[in-house]
Order: structure tokens, then C-alpha cells, then sequence
């Protein structure tokens, strides 16, 4: 790769013919190695701070357009050589900078204490930006390279990127996440080959040779790294412990299932078990997800009384009101909820389980242990999403569990905040209450957090359902137990019976559970075994289904309002007018009351704003000395306007649909796969097409036709997308994704224009703002995720496609032309 | 530290200074760390004024304060920690594990009611910082750790400090420790699913167990289990701090 790589004869082939091949491969891999990336940190680090740090990192694409706002007139001069050096540099810091940043000792509960971790944070978002800055500037050095032909460059970029988001999904099936990232530096070396070759470079063979002697020590090093996962991770903790080996693994896109068996010193995991049990669980194999998590396959040998535990949570409260001969569980996992059916006497269970290799361990692998409790003619393993089940049949049950699935650490942190469920939504629970059998019980176990908060907005969920449901008297179906550690609600298909009333008194008393709601409660009840300072389970429970209902909800320090499909944000309970009070508190064991999750969105919004600012400022100054005699004037602030609207338009409007379409199609990895792919490959193609709006400088048009489509197709399906997929709710699953890909066309067809298409116009007109433009988009793009995650938490995802069709609006009048033809020296 | 060390070099002449600064150097560190610890003690006793209302008391016991302010932290934290041991926050000390806040290790300490002839188990021994603050104020202190090496490294931090009333073991904490059982207070510092039964059996009739629950680093709430002289068994759920539930105005 030198000088010598550029003659006069490779200008004039390439100047016709864009490396539209290695923008395709690489854009792939770059949005092929974000995703991983995103898996490979959820497993080291936490969910959020995964997804914080990649939302940084992405910022390297914004980071690009400044540098090359100083650089790009240097660089074109020498193209092949700068496209090479920075697909070379792409190719080698994906690797190392996830492995080296995965060594530094970042633990975010330090943050707010220890000066060395925001130090280390930085350091973290630095390495990890690198790839994406190469990357990224690969790609613009080609926009600006090829100027003429930008939507045919932009359109492999997308495409390129759809198809990438696919790759990942499929290759994480086979590789587990380290092979994957060793695969996909592999790809990154591929691209620079391709590049050589499609820019016919003379030296093509050596560099293709250079490229397969560099495989060497990627493979090598992908081979003999590990996995540093965080010492504060639940799996970390476990295999501290003597004798604790892991004895399997299995890895999916889903996630990493690590499976641990402890011998010297049994797992017990029996969360809630009353203090009145004498015994202590029988053995268990402990299923880490993601190295936290923990579900457990409980050993059974047969002899009843070591499963004795079971009946110890409060989990087993609908056993002792009735006989549930039908029931059906919710999120199965290793299986210990079906065995504490099955033990109270259940005739037919079904087990939903979304992960197929959580199945698979506990029916195949682990079946001997396990007293093949998933192949027990009675009980049926079903691997599906819990929603889509209880849509797609119509069997009733006279008990459905909804398990206790969220390990407590990551709940009482509000780790899972912004993880969007569409288990706990008012729907959902009417979903599940409409599937119950005469007289037959909804079960929601929850974890028991002081200050009360999911448990109380479980039942805020539960009246709501109740109430759209028609039910006139709510607070007759009701029944809310608690242990010290968790709380089940009941929601009962009729009015609890008198009879029900007085088991359910016998159940709590030897076993030292409190009572917090049923139909005729006596405040001499209260409070009995588990102390709070007041009896605040049943005080809320008593507003909540009083006429202060709503009131009471807005003055609660905590949001505990329903949760809806629209914001689908169940455990998410922060509210701003808390912030002072628990903040005042922090140095006196304050700090848990902080719901981390939301504020670790509002950290990411504030830091990539910060970046953001500076990212787009900085190029100010270059971009005047970089102007070339010739160039039109054209209002940067239009330029800022307009690209920034798109990269927000453009997102929000995925990311809303992504959460439609995950509705439609019951499974949050399969959706959005085929909806971000969706996306992008039509996009591209629009991209391509806009090409022809290029020839008479039609760009205006261009837009205008695209915005027109987008905002119809938009709006439209605002109004008809629910009806549309309830007609078609049924239907297998392939002809679904079919329509989902059909309806998704369109829209993401015109979405693609109006970026390529402004492009092309300064590329005519002001060719030394590209890349101000393309980092200007790059920063929206980071910026876009994190509101509309934000907006879809306070208003819901119908505002988020709202607003993301005004901006679209907003784009017609900011459209970037130029001001007279005025030139500038 | 260092450049006082410097001048004292400098005013004193190398020869004698050589045998000075050694004890000299030490004894200027601990008296650092004396003032800090002496500052924290009262940050905590802020603190529980601030935290009265939950606690339902002004303060706290006068002999928790006071070990509070004699235990040397500092010795139970890493090298590389010390400088941070006397700020009112848990501290990483290696093998995934924690030492407590100062303010939470005292809340619990208070909480267990420790009298001069209490005999108290503590399950997760850590750094063996709680069972040292419990050591100045019972009888005997019974530790049990998983982890060896830390269990290890507690000992001999136990030993140093002269905190000779404790016994440290290493292993499983969840049948207790039969042979001294029964106990007037266990504290269950490692997380527990839930409580183990033996140690409710080996609690004495009126004694009580503290159980924190939370993260490592963070205490969501503190479980206090009560077992009255008939036997029976209530656990009390507690915040640590002065946060008013529900919808305030209480």
C-alpha cells in the first residue's frame, strides 16, 4: 500500500466505477461487529451500560465527518491509499479494542465515588470508537471520492449494513461471541482484498496474500482470549465458590447459557422461601443468561418431600385455593415453576420457554437430573414467546404463572428499566386473564423492593386489565400475599370465594406470609410477619382500587402507572420529582433508591450531546479553508438542520417500528432482525434509485416525492397497523415476517432518498461539506436512539413515529440548495 | 506523606533521620488515618440524625459509635484502597468482594443489639472488618467465609488488629456453626436466596439476625429477623435511609 498503488490509468477506471463491493462488505461488518459488540458487553458488563458505551462508540462515525471536514482534500488526493490505510486500521482495532476494553477495570456502581471511573469510561469509548471512526471514514472518503454517484455508494452502504444485521444473527447461531468477533476482523480483512481488487490496484495479489498472512495472528489471538466478565456478575460471584465449575455452554443470539454445577457447596435457590422451612432445597444446576440471571433445572430424584421447598414460596399460593388441573407457565426456564405444578397434582402443563437451547438443556442434556420433568407425558415444552403463545391458541387454563424470571440484583437497580416487555402491559395481562378458565387464576410473582414498587404497579396493571375488560368490581378478583422477598398477586376469573379466603389465610399463617389484599380484609391482618414501618402494601392496594386510584398513582414517589404496548415500560419507575429527595440521600445508603437504568439513558443523552456539540462545531473552522473555488454558498445552518433532522427521522422511525413489528412478530430477536434489515436493504435500494433524480439535478423533487411517500405510508400505518396485524395474528410465522418485509418495503424504500439525495446536491454544489454532513448525520443517528428510547418511556411509541413524520415534514423546508450561484474563492 | 518525610530529612541530618522516618512515616500515617476515622464517625452520626425517623432512634448505641471509631479500616482494605478507607463508601477488596459502607456496617451493627456477653456468628466474612467492629463489643465472634484466600487474609488482619475474640473459618455458612451454636445475633453478610433454616435454628429465643439484601456494592435493604422467646419467627424490612414512601406528606 504505497504511493506507487495510484497511476493515471487506475484514476480513470475507478473514477467511473465506485468500490461499491467494499462499501457493501464493509458497512456489513461494521453494523455486523455493533451488534456483537452489544452481545459481547451485555455479557462482561450490564445491559444498559452495554448499550451506553456502543451509543458512544457509534460516535466515532461523527468523529469521522470532523476529522475529514480538516482532512478530506489531502486525503482524496492520494484515494486508494487512504481507503486502504483505513480499511487496514478498521480491519485490526476491531478486535483489540473490544479485548482491551473488556480488561479495564470499569464497575459502573463506582461511578458516582471513584474519580478513576469515568477515567476509565472514557478510555472504554475511545478504544471502542476507533473501528467505527475507520470505517466510517472509509465510506465517506468514498461519498466524497465518487461524487456523482453517492446514492449508488450510499445504497451499498445500507444494503450492505442490512445484510450485515442478518450475517450476525445467523453466524451467532453457529460462533460463539469471541469467535464471531475473530470472524467478523476476518471479514475486515476480506474488504480491504475486495477493494484491491475492485480498484484494480496493480499490487491487488500482494495485498490479497498480506491480507490472508495478517488472518494468522487474528485468528491466533481470537483463539486464546477470553472473556473477562465484570467480578461483580452473578456467575463471577458463583464460581468463586469451591468446587463451582461450569460443565456446559450453548450461545445464540438469545444469549450465552452457561451451565454451573457446585457440589461442595449446593446452589438453594429458592427465592422467597418462607422462614418457617425446615428443609433446604434439593440440588440444582444453575443456567447462568449472559453471566447473570440465574435459573436453576432443580434435581429430582422422586422422593417428594425434597421438593418440599416448593411449596415454601409464595408462588404456590393457587395450589392451596383450588385444584388447577391446567396450567400453563410463562417463561419456563430450568423448569422450576412446571415442577412445583406438577408436584401440586397439575394434569397437563404446558412450558413456555422463549430460548431453545434452555429447552434443550433441560429435556435432552440434563433430562436425567432433572427426573425428565420436560418429558413427563403430562407436561408439554413449548419454545415461544409468552404472548405469541397466548395468542395463537385458544386452549384455556385454570392456572397461568407468569415466573419470576429477573434475577433481584438487576431488578431492585432498575437495571431493566429501558429493556422494553411486553409480559407486564395492561394488555398483555388481559391477553393472559382471557385465556383462563372459569374460575381460574393469573399468577404474578414479583420481587418485594422497599420502597414498594413493581409489585404495586403490577397490580395497577392487573385493575387496569381488569377494568378494560369490563369488570365492574375489580377489588373482588383480587388477592396480593408477601413474603420478605416477593409478593404474588393473584387475578382471578370470577370473585374470590369466601372458601378461597380462608386458604388462602391457612397458606399465609405457617408459613409466615402477610396478607395485603383480598376481598373483605381486616386491618387486624396486617403487617403480621413480615414488619414494614406501615402496612404499605395494603394501604396502596386499597387507593389503587378506591376512587383515589389515579391520585394516588400521580403522588406516588415511584411511577407504578400501568404499563401499555405503546410504552412498554414496566420497570421503569423513575420519576423526576424523586430525583432531588433520593439524591440529597446518597451518601446515607441512598444511592440504591436512584432507578439506574433511566438515569443511565439521561448520562448517555447527556454525554453524546456534549460530543455531539463539539464533534459538529469543531469542522466550522476547516470548512471555509477547505472550500474550493467554484462552490455555491449554501446556509450551513440548513445543512445542520436537515441532516440532523434525518438521522433523528430515520431512527425513530426503526426503532417505533421495530417495537410495532415485535408485537406482530412475537419474538424480540427474529423482529428485529428482519425489520433492522428490512430497513436498511430497502432503504438502499431507494438510495439506488434516487440516483436518477441526480441527472437533471432533480434532488428537491427527489425529496419532496420521498417525504410525500413516507409521511402517507407513515401515517397510515399509524391507524391501520394494529387492526392489520390483528387479522393476521394467526398466520405461521414465515408468512408473517413475509408481510412484515412487504409493509416494511415502502416506507423504508423512501426513507432512503432524501439522505443521498441532499448529498448529491452539495456534492454538486459545496463538495467540502460532506463529510460536515455526514458526521452532522452520524451524530443524530447516536442521538436518535437514545430519544426515542426517551420519548417512547414518557409518551409511547405512537409520538416517537409522530414526531419522526414531522421531522420528515421539516426536512422539505431545510432542504440545503444553494443561494444564487454565487461563486466563492 | 511524602514530602513531609522530605523535610524532616532535610531538618534532621541522614543518620538520624534513617531510623526515624521508619516509625516516624508510620506514625504520621496512623494518625492521619486516627483524624479520618475520628471525621467519619461523626459523618455517621450525621447521618443517623438524618435517618432517625426510620431508625426510630436519635442515634446510636454509644458502644457502636465507639468501635466504629476504633476499628482501624484502613488495615481491612487493599494498598491500593487506603487512601480511600475512611470515606463513607463500600471499597472493592478483591475476588469480586466488598467492605461495607461505614454507615451501613454501623446501622447493622446497632441493629443486632450487641451486649458485652453475646456470642454472634457472622456468615461472609469478607475483609473481617464487621466482625472486628463486633469483636470490641461482644464476647466472641464466630466467622464463617466461602472464599478462602479472603478468609485467609482476614485472619491474619484479625490477628494483627488483636481482635483475638474471633474465630475464623473457612467454609459453607449455611448450616451455621453447630459446635457454639446457639448464638445472640448472627449477621448473614454474603447474599442469601433465602434464610438459611439452620440459622434460624441455632438463633437463640429473643436473639436477631441482620440480613442485608442488594448488590455488592449497594444496600437495598436491611432484613432484620426477630425470634421471640416463643419460638416464633418475624422478619423486619428496613430502608437504611431517611426516604419517605409512598406519596410523601407522611
Amino acid at each position: 500500500m504505497s504511493a506507487t498503488l495510484r497511476t493515471s490509468a487506475d484514476e480513470q477506471r475507478t473514477e467511473s466505477r465506485p468500490p461499491l463491493l467494499t462499501i457493501g462488505l464493509l458497512s456489513a461488518t461494521a453494523l455486523a461487529y455493533e451488534i456483537l459488540l452489544m452481545r459481547l458487553f451485555s455479557i462482561v458488563q450490564w445491559h444498559h451500560f452495554a448499550y451506553m458505551i456502543i451509543s458512544l462508540a457509534l460516535l466515532g462515525y461523527g468523529a469521522s465527518g470532523t476529522f475529514l471536514a480538516f482532512a478530506q482534500s489531502r486525503l482524496l488526493r492520494n484515494y486508494p491509499l487512504a481507503l486502504f490505510v483505513n480499511l487496514t486500521l478498521f480491519a485490526l482495532a476491531a478486535m483489540p479494542g473490544f479485548l482491551l476494553a473488556q480488561q479495564l477495570p470499569f464497575n459502573p456502581e463506582q461511578l458516582l465515588w471513584d474519580l478513576r471511573q469515568p477515567l476509565t469510561l472514557m478510555l472504554v469509548y475511545m478504544l471502542l470508537m476507533l473501528p467505527f471512526f475507520f470505517a466510517a471514514n472509509a465510506i465517506a472518503l468514498t461519498l466524497a471520492r465518487y461524487r456523482h454517484a453517492i446514492p449508488h455508494v450510499y445504497g451499498f452502504d445500507l444494503v450492505g449494513a442490512g445484510l450485515g444485521a442478518l450475517a450476525i444473527v445467523a453466524l451467532l447461531f453457529v460462533l460463539f461471541p469471541l469467535a464471531a468477533l475473530t470472524a467478523i476482523s476476518v471479514l475486515g480483512l476480506v474488504c480491504i482484498a475486495v477493494a484491491a481488487w475492485e480498484l484494480q490496484t496493480p499490487k491487488r495479489r500482494k495485498i490479497a496474500f498480506a491480507c490472508a498472512l495478517m488472518t494468522v495472528p487474528i485468528i491466533w489471538q481470537g483463539t486464546t482470549s477470553q472473556l473477562e466478565v465484570s467480578a461483580y456478575k452473578d456467575l463471577s460471584q458463583t464460581l468463586r465458590v469451591a468446587g463451582t465449575r461450569i460443565i456446559a455452554e450453548r450461545s445464540s443470539p438469545l444469549g450465552l447459557l452457561q451451565v454451573v454445577e457446585s457440589p461442595q457447596v449446593p446452589l438453594r435457590h429458592a427465592p422467597g422461601m418462607s422462614v418457617t422451612a425446615k428443609r433446604e432445597p434439593p440440588a440444582q444446576l444453575g443456567i447462568f443468561s449472559d453471566a447473570g440471571g440465574m435459573s436453576t433445572i432443580v434435581q429430582d430424584t422422586g422422593e417428594p418431600q425434597a421438593l418440599s421447598y416448593l411449596d415454601q414460596l409464595t408462588s404456590a399460593l393457587p395450589y392451596h385455593l383450588a385444584e388447577p388441573r391446567r396450567v400453563l407457565i410463562l417463561g419456563a426456564g430450568g423448569g422450576m415453576d412446571v415442577l412445583q405444578a406438577h408436584r401440586a397434582g397439575a394434569q397437563l402443563i404446558d412450558a413456555v420457554e422463549l430460548n431453545p437451547q434452555l429447552v434443550a438443556l433441560v429435556r435432552n442434556d440434563y433430562a436425567e437430573f432433572a427426573g425428565g420433568i420436560y418429558n413427563h407425558p403430562g407436561i408439554r415444552a413449548h419454545v415461544a414467546e409468552a404472548r405469541g403463545y397466548v395468542l395463537d391458541r385458544d386452549d384455556r387454563y385454570d392456572l397461568i404463572q407468569l415466573a419470576l424470571l429477573d434475577s433481584f440484583s438487576a431488578s431492585a437497580t432498575g437495571l431493566y428499566a429501558l429493556s422494553e416487555s411486553y409480559l407486564y402491559t395492561t394488555e398483555a395481562l388481559q391477553a393472559f386473564t382471557d385465556r383462563l378458565s372459569d374460575n381460574g387464576y393469573l399468577a404474578i410473582t414479583r420481587w418485594i423492593k422497599l420502597p414498594p414498587r413493581d409489585t404495586l404497579k403490577i397490580l395497577a396493571t392487573a385493575i387496569a386489565a381488569l377494568e378494560a375488560a369490563g369488570v365492574e368490581a375489580p377489588e373482588k378478583r383480587l388477592a396480593l400475599i408477601r413474603g420478605w422477598q416477593t409478593s404474588t398477586l393473584l387475578i382471578k376469573n370470577g370473585d374470590i370465594a369466601a372458601s378461597e379466603v380462608k386458604a388462602l389465610q391457612v397458606f399465609c399463617k405457617t408459613r409466615a406470609f402477610d396478607v395485603a389484599w383480598y376481598p373483605g380484609i381486616k386491618s387486624g391482618e396486617l403487617n403480621r410477619y413480615n414488619i414494614l414501618k406501615a402496612p404499605w402494601y395494603h394501604e396502596a392496594a386499597k387507593a389503587l382500587l378506591g376512587p383515589e386510584h389515579e391520585a394516588f398513582v400521580e403522588r406516588y414517589k415511584f411511577d407504578i402507572a400501568p404499563a401499555s404496548d405503546d410504552r412498554p415500560y414496566f420497570f421503569n419507575f423513575f420519576k423526576w420529582s424523586t430525583l432531588p429527595e433520593i439524591w440529597r440521600l446518597r451518601g446515607q445508603g441512598g444511592i440504591p433508591l436512584i432507578e439506574a437504568g433511566y438515569l443511565v439513558l439521561i448520562a448517555t443523552l447527556a454525554q453524546a450531546l456534549l460530543a455531539s456539540a463539539l464533534l459538529i462545531v469543531l469542522p466550522l473552522f476547516a470548512i471555509k479553508r477547505a472550500a474550493q473555488p467554484g462552490e455555491a454558498y449554501i446556509s450551513r445552518v440548513r445543512v445542520l438542520a436537515y441532516f440532523a433532522a434525518i438521522g433523528l427521522g430515520f431512527l425513530f422511525l426503526e426503532i417505533a417500528f421495530i417495537q410495532k413489528f415485535m408485537l406482530f412478530l412475537h419474538h424480540p430477536l427474529y423482529a428485529a432482525a428482519v425489520v433492522l434489515a428490512g430497513f436498511l436493504v430497502f432503504a438502499g435500494l431507494g438510495s439506488q434509485r434516487a440516483q436518477r433524480y441526480t441527472q437533471h439535478e432533480r434532488y428537491q423533487r427527489g425529496v419532496r416525492f420521498a417525504v410525500a411517500g413516507i409521511v402517507a405510508i407513515g401515517g397510515v400505518y399509524l391507524l391501520l397497523l394494529d387492526p392489520l396485524f390483528a387479522l393476521f395474528m394467526s398466520w405461521p410465522t414465515a408468512a408473517k415476517v413475509a408481510l412484515s418485509v412487504l409493509l416494511i418495503a415502502p416506507l423504508a424504500f423512501c426513507m432512503g432518498m432524501p439522505f443521498p439525495l441532499a448529498l448529491s446536491s452539495l456534492g454538486e454544489h459545496a463538495a467540502s461539506l460532506i463529510p460536515w454532513a455526514w458526521g452532522v448525520n452520524g451524530c443524530a443517528s447516536v442521538l436518535s436512539a437514545v430519544l426515542a428510547t426517551l420519548l417512547a418511556v414518557h409518551f409511547g411509541f405512537t409520538v416517537v413515529v409522530l414526531l419522526a413524520l414531522l421531522l420528515y415534514l421539516f426536512v422539505v423546508m431545510v432542504f440545503p440548495a444553494p443561494i444564487g450561484s454565487v461563486a466563492r474563492t | 506523606m511524602k514530602p513531609c518525610c522530605h523535610s524532616r530529612l532535610c531538618l534532621l541530618g541522614i543518620s538520624f533521620v534513617l531510623c526515624v522516618v521508619s516509625s516516624a512515616a508510620g506514625a504520621i500515617g496512623e494518625q492521619e488515618f486516627d483524624r479520618q476515622r475520628a471525621a467519619l464517625v461523626k459523618v455517621i452520626e450525621q447521618d443517623v440524625r438524618d435517618t432517625s425517623l426510620y431508625l426510630d432512634k436519635e442515634a446510636l448505641d454509644p458502644r457502636v459509635m465507639q468501635a466504629m471509631g476504633k476499628v482501624r479500616r484502613h488495615v481491612f482494605v487493599p494498598e491500593y484502597e487506603r487512601r480511600l478507607a475512611y470515606r463513607n463508601h463500600p471499597l472493592p477488596i478483591g475476588h469480586g468482594q466488598t467492605i461495607s459502607q461505614p454507615y451501613i456496617v454501623a446501622i447493622m451493627t446497632d441493629m443486632l443489639k450487641p451486649r458485652p456477653d453475646h456470642k454472634v456468628l457472622e456468615v461472609g466474612t469478607g475483609s473481617g472488618y464487621q466482625a472486628a467492629v463486633l469483636a470490641e463489643l461482644v464476647k466472641r465472634v464466630y466467622t464463617i467465609e466461602i472464599i478462602e484466600p479472603l478468609g485467609e487474609r482476614a485472619r491474619t488482619t484479625l490477628l494483627q488488629t488483636g481482635h483475638n475474640n474471633v474465630e475464623v473459618r473457612i467454609g459453607d455458612g449455611y448450616y451455621g456453626w453447630k459446635e457454639h451454636a446457639p448464638f445472640d445475633a448472627i449477621v448473614v453478610t454474603a447474599a442469601a436466596g433465602h434464610i438459611p433454616p439452620p440459622l434460624i435454628q441455632q438463633l437463640k429465643p429473643g436473639g436477631r439476625m441482620v440480613i442485608p439484601v442488594g448488590s455488592r456494592f449497594m444496600t437495598q435493604q436491611l432484613v432484620l429477623v426477630e425470634k421471640s422467646y416463643e419460638g416464633e419467627v418475624t422478619t423486619r424490612q428496613m430502608l437504611p435511609v431517611r426516604f419517605v414512601p409512598l406519596t410523601g406528606g407522611h
